[in-house]
């Protein structure tokens, strides 16, 4: 992994704390604050999913399908959190799990709907159909808009019932955060959509969505038992800590919405408070949702979610009763709208862009996995499609692409077969050596280039050395300058030093390149190895300087230093070598093996090159160091 | 001196016994000689061993007497060999100190008789004491009693010594000693035969070195730049931060309601505020898929705002960047292309130990016909394996421009967990007809953060001792090489 790279040698590098990966950004960086995360009862959860899982299993469900369990923890250790409290935990807290939703699926929001994706996803259960009670046009609940007045401020309104639901604790807090979670997120902070909920007994129709001065308006709010008048009720709440961030959205309007019964009792002054009298609580047997919007796209949205979700508490599972919504024009509109959205896609386009092969029967399986009824269907061209039913809780279809990528979904990421992208890969070894060219030059060194070809004594007499049978020899040298192969980089900086007198002082060089020494285990007898050298020239050896430069060198490896000369790091040794002077001179090794040396050069090898000045000089074998 | 008489005489002698006798035969002060052996021996020149006697050594009273003679001796020479001289006399022609002195032990030894009137009671006196001191002087052995009586009178005192014996030659013995130097220099390389180095202590490290570095983030880009460039994408121009809200997000079709264009997530701009000028048939384009969809899509239903995408704001991410490129690409007749940049996105957010309100994101883009979502997996295999992150999972994810979209997940030894490291997906069609990509061509695409990589790499766990003005020089200063993409299994 990354963090077992070679970096991870070096001394600096602590383990670092799990950091977010910045995080799901509505973009292709990630961490996205908006992506919302719902707190849900693990027990209630597993009951519902008709299964229990390890924390570890649940995760690797979450990760296939698409959400993120984001955080174990209780409602006690929230509120400690909250409070900054420190205390041990009870055994018997309950397991809450934060989970992270897509942001466009509004209909995993609570455990509801959580649920019932995972149930279908596991095969437990079907895909629903949702409908409309089949109550008739006379008996359905009517909504009058005074449109004239509401297109001032709040123009739409969609409203339906759910009928003998069956509240209890839990399922009436997850009815109250779902709300909650469809406010902070589609409906914009109660901007575009506000949602109001209404036990539908309190109340008598037909109602009515008005927009009037706040004059004219006189409830008492929820929580509240005495009556204020809207604008009162405005500067009351300019101290909620709750309610206060809304009140902009209506403020400054010369009229504000309102939603009355068939007796003027408000239900709801939108999008800021409900009114007490129709409050819902745990005995609330029939719901009246309404949701007032500017955007009459994301009010359907909302409301569907909300019925959708709930409407498996009702008495009639999956029905939901309508209302007639009438504008001033004479326009009506039955809502919710549960109408399906047909999609047809080929099958080709959906298994050509994933990259498998399926067949339509396991395109079709694979859909319903998703909660999306799927069927086969041929087009004019004989074309195969899949015919997809998209259900009215999924506005997140909008495409083909959406449904070819749910498809992939249920096929699973992590099984696509996967095609390898044509790249070249540069050798490891040279690609280091030149980022190790550039660390010597900006210790202001400056790079020669030298020739491998040499003399004989290049290698060996002018460096006080024996031939002790290491060295490549040319059979028919045309000079005596081009004998051999260097086993050394020693000689070209010399000579380069020596060709280079009247060059200011001192001379700092460096090469990185490749000896050639005679090796038994090659086929050929020889083989090269990777050099580093440096050499300073000037009034003074500069010893000390190439010293601190082989310390530089070995930091940019990663390599640290270990005076006490243990096998994890590189130390430094005295040494005995000809070409450098006694006492100024040194061997490097490397995790207990001799990799190089450094030193002042021999006063007899600088008269050798016909140097006059003294030189340090140090040679590495940087091979080893990989 | 010394010096030249201890290498001379061990030239052709085995050895120096004593060094006090070695002085004194030489003429030499001891403690200069004591020096000299010190500091040879210290070169390996001789060995010696330390020696330690108690010696007697005259007073200062005592080497008088030992050259002059003792004060008697004056007193009673200075009686009349007869008759008698008054002691009145006698006290003027002598030194006080003498006369006191000499009165009295001449009286105690019997030579004289006191009186008013002092006389010899005997001829003939020795000197004894003058005696015993030169006696002393030369190192000679005395009896018991004469040295008490020395000592009684403060004429000799004893003291500790300290010398060498048994000085020889030793592993590095010369005649003549080399040149002392702590290093070779152009003045001495001449004579270097006879410079002599002082110990070198390889314990320490070497001189540090005047030196520049390069920052450890910009060092980590390079490597991410090589790894694009060897996988064969081609740089995009992103040296543009002002950028409009609607190549930063409309024509990503990124709905204008979308939590991430409001304020408190991006920079919109006072000065310029909004944008001069936008080709103006792809506006249209973009608005009716907004609004209406078109290309196989419902669209998002709601009114599209000219004035939302003319907004100004600093790109919240480089993918602006990508939608220009890939509009421009639309224009011509189509070429597939592999794209990458590494540049500088703002948004606007609290900072804090991971997060800046600037930072640098990665991002990566292949375009082509008949390009599956296993080549997106393939490439993003290869990519991350260059990184040193051969183990990735895959998680299903929502981005409003690409579907399918994929969280990526490596796998961290060190925590021993699977960690997001970035995003990718297929980009929408919503978002490429309008451009007026032909229908087949598809996009893959995948981004990340640079500082999140790098903060692991080198081992930092707050963003702010990184990137900015409180970042630590030091830690520039001693960052190894990067070597991401250089070596991985």
């Amino acid at each position: 992994s990354l963090l077992q790279s070679p970096l991870s040698r070096s001394p600096i590098l602590i383990a670092s704390p799990p950091l977010r990966f910045n995080n799901p950004r509505p973009n292709l960086t990630g961490n996205n604050p908006t992506m919302p995360i719902i707190s849900v009862g693990r027990d209630r959860l597993f009951a519902a999913l008709g299964e229990s899982y390890t924390n570890e299993e649940f995760e690797d469900l979450c990760l296939v399908f698409g959400i993120e369990l984001d955080a174990v923890t209780t409602e006690k250790a929230i509120i400690r959190k909250e409070k900054h409290i420190k205390e041990e935990s009870d055994d018997d807290e309950e397991v809450i799990y934060k989970i992270e939703i897509p942001a466009n699926r509004y209909d995993l929001l609570c455990l509801e709907g959580l649920a019932q994706a995972l149930r279908i996803f596991n095969k437990k259960e079907v895909i629903p159909t949702y409908k409309l009670s089949d109550i008739g046009n006379d008996n359905m609940l009517k909504m009058n808009v005074r449109s004239y007045q509401t297109c001032q401020i709040r123009p739409y309104i969609v409203c339906a019932v759910l009928r003998g639901v069956a509240f209890d604790e839990a399922r009436y807090s997850s009815f109250i955060d779902l709300q909650d979670k469809l406010h902070q997120n589609i409906c914009r902070h109660r901007s575009l959509v506000a949602i109001g909920t209404h036990d539908l007994d309190t109340l008598r129709g037909p109602f009515t969505y008005e927009a009037l001065s706040p004059m004219d308006i006189n409830f008492v709010p929820l929580k509240q038992t005495k009556s204020f008048r809207a604008d009162e009720l405005i500067e009351f709440y300019k101290s909620d800590l709750k309610l206060k961030k809304y009140l902009h959205i209506i403020e400054s309007s010369p009229v504000f919405p309102v939603l009355y019964d068939s007796k003027r009792t408000v239900l709801s002054l939108p999008p800021i408070i409900n009114g007490a009298h129709s409050a819902i609580s745990l005995q609330t047997k029939n719901v009246f949702i309404e949701c007032t919007a500017t955007d009459l796209t994301k009010a359907k949205i909302v409301l569907n979610t909300m019925v959708t979700t709930f409407s498996e508490y009702c008495e009639k599972k999956f029905e939901i009763e309508p209302i007639e919504v009438t504008y001033d024009s004479g326009e009506s509109y039955i809502y919710p709208d549960l109408a399906v959205y047909d999609m047809e896609v080929p099958v080709s386009y959906i298994t050509d862009s994933i990259g498998v092969y399926l067949e339509v029967e396991e395109v079709t399986s694979l859909l319903n996995l998703m909660q999306l009824p799927a069927e086969r269907s041929i087009s004019s061209d004989n074309q195969c499609l899949v015919k997809v039913h998209v259900p009215p809780s999924r506005s997140d279809m909008l495409h083909p692409c959406d449904v070819m990528g749910k498809v992939a979904i249920a096929y699973g990421y992590n099984n696509i077969p996967t095609r390898k992208p044509a790249s070249i890969k540069p050798l490891p070894l040279n690609e280091l050596s030149d980022l190790l060219r550039l660390e010597i030059a900006m210790n202001v060194y400056t790079e020669v280039v030298t020739w491998i070809l040499c003399s004989h004594k290049d290698n060996f007499a002018l460096l006080n050395r024996e031939d002790n049978n290491s060295a490549v020899i040319i059979g028919n040298p045309r000079s005596t300058d081009f004998e051999g192969a260097r086993t050394r980089l020693m000689p070209g900086l010399l000579k380069t030093v020596g060709s280079n007198k009247d060059h200011p002082k001192p001379i700092k060089i460096y090469e990185i390149g490749d000896v050639t020494l005679l090796n038994e285990t090659k086929d050929v007898g020889a083989s090269n190895r990777h050099h580093l050298a440096a050499l300073h020239c000037g009034a003074t050896s500069g010893f000390e300087l190439i010293h601190g430069l082989v310390d530089r060198i070995m930091e940019v490896m990663g390599v640290p230093f270990i005076p006490t000369g243990d096998n994890t790091g590189y130390y430094i040794n005295r040494s005995e070598e000809p070409e450098f002077l006694t006492g100024r001179q040194a061997s490097i090794i490397y995790k207990g093996k001799h990799v190089g040396n450094f030193g002042i050069v021999h006063p007899q090898v600088l008269n050798n090159f016909d140097i006059t000045d003294p030189c340090s000089f140090v040679e590495i074998d940087i091979e080893a160091l990989l | 001196m010394a010096e030249t008489a201890i290498l001379g005489f061990l030239q052709n002698n085995e050895s120096i016994p004593d060094s006090g006798q070695f002085a004194a035969e030489h003429n030499l002060d001891h403690e200069e000689v004591k020096n000299v052996i010190k500091s040879l021996q210290g070169f390996r020149y001789i060995e010696a061993k330390e020696l330690k006697r108690e010696t007697l050594v005259l007073t200062d009273e005592g080497k008088k007497y030992a050259a002059e003679g003792s004060p008697e001796i004056h007193f009673f020479s200075a009686i009349p060999e007869e008759g008698s001289i008054s002691k009145d006399d006698l006290e003027k022609k002598l030194d006080p100190s003498v006369f006191k002195i000499g009165s009295t032990q001449a009286a105690k030894k019997k030579w004289v008789a006191m009186g008013k009137q002092v006389s010899r009671k005997v001829q003939h006196v020795e000197d004894k004491v003058k005696e015993s001191l030169l006696q002393i002087q030369q190192g000679l052995e005395l009896d018991k009693e004469s040295l008490n009586s020395l000592k009684t009178r403060k004429l000799i005192v004893t003291q500790g010594w300290i010398g060498y014996s048994d000085i020889q030659k030793g592993p590095s013995y010369a005649p003549k000693r080399k040149i002392f130097a702590t290093d070779l220099t152009r003045e001495n390389l001449q004579n270097w035969k006879e410079l002599e180095f002082k110990e070198y202590n390889f314990n320490a490290k070497g001189q540090p070195l005047e030196a520049g570095h390069l920052h450890p983030l910009l060092k980590v880009r390079k490597q991410f730049k090589d790894i694009f460039c060897q996988m064969g994408f081609e740089e995009m121009p992103t040296n543009n931060f002002v950028e409009s809200s609607f190549w930063n997000f409309d024509a990503l079709f990124q709905p204008q309601q979308h939590p991430a264009r409001d304020s408190h997530d991006t920079f919109f701009l006072k000065a310029p505020s909004t944008t001069r000028e936008l080709p103006e048939d792809y506006v249209e384009r973009v608005k009716q898929v907004h609004e209406s969809g078109g290309y196989g899509s419902r669209g998002y239903n709601y009114e599209w705002k000219r004035e939302e995408a003319n907004k100004n704001l600093l790109r919240t991410h480089t993918t602006a960047v990508s939608s220009r490129m890939l509009y421009a690409l639309a224009k011509g007749p189509f070429t597939p292309k592999k794209y990458f940049s590494i540049d500088r996105v703002f948004r606007n957010e609290a900072v804090d130990r991971t997060h800046l309100a600037e930072f640098h994101q990665i991002e990566g883009l292949i375009c082509d016909r008949g390009l599956t979502l296993g080549d997106l997996i393939g490439v993003l295999q290869e990519f991350f394996r260059r990184l040193g992150m051969p183990q990735l999972r895959f998680k299903p994810a929502y981005n409003p421009y690409t579907e399918p979209s994929m969280e990526i997940f490596s796998y961290h030894e060190g925590l021993e967990k699977w960690v997001e490291i970035g995003n990718s997906g297929m980009f929408r069609p919503e978002m490429l007809q309008p451009m007026g990509l032909p229908e087949d061509v598809r996009v893959i695409a995948w981004g990340l953060s640079l500082e999140r990589p790098t903060m692991i790499l080198y081992g930092i766990d707050n963003i702010r001792d990184l990137f900015g003005h409180k970042v630590d020089l030091d830690l520039i200063k001693r960052n190894p090489i990067c070597r991401v993409g250089i070596e991985s299994s």
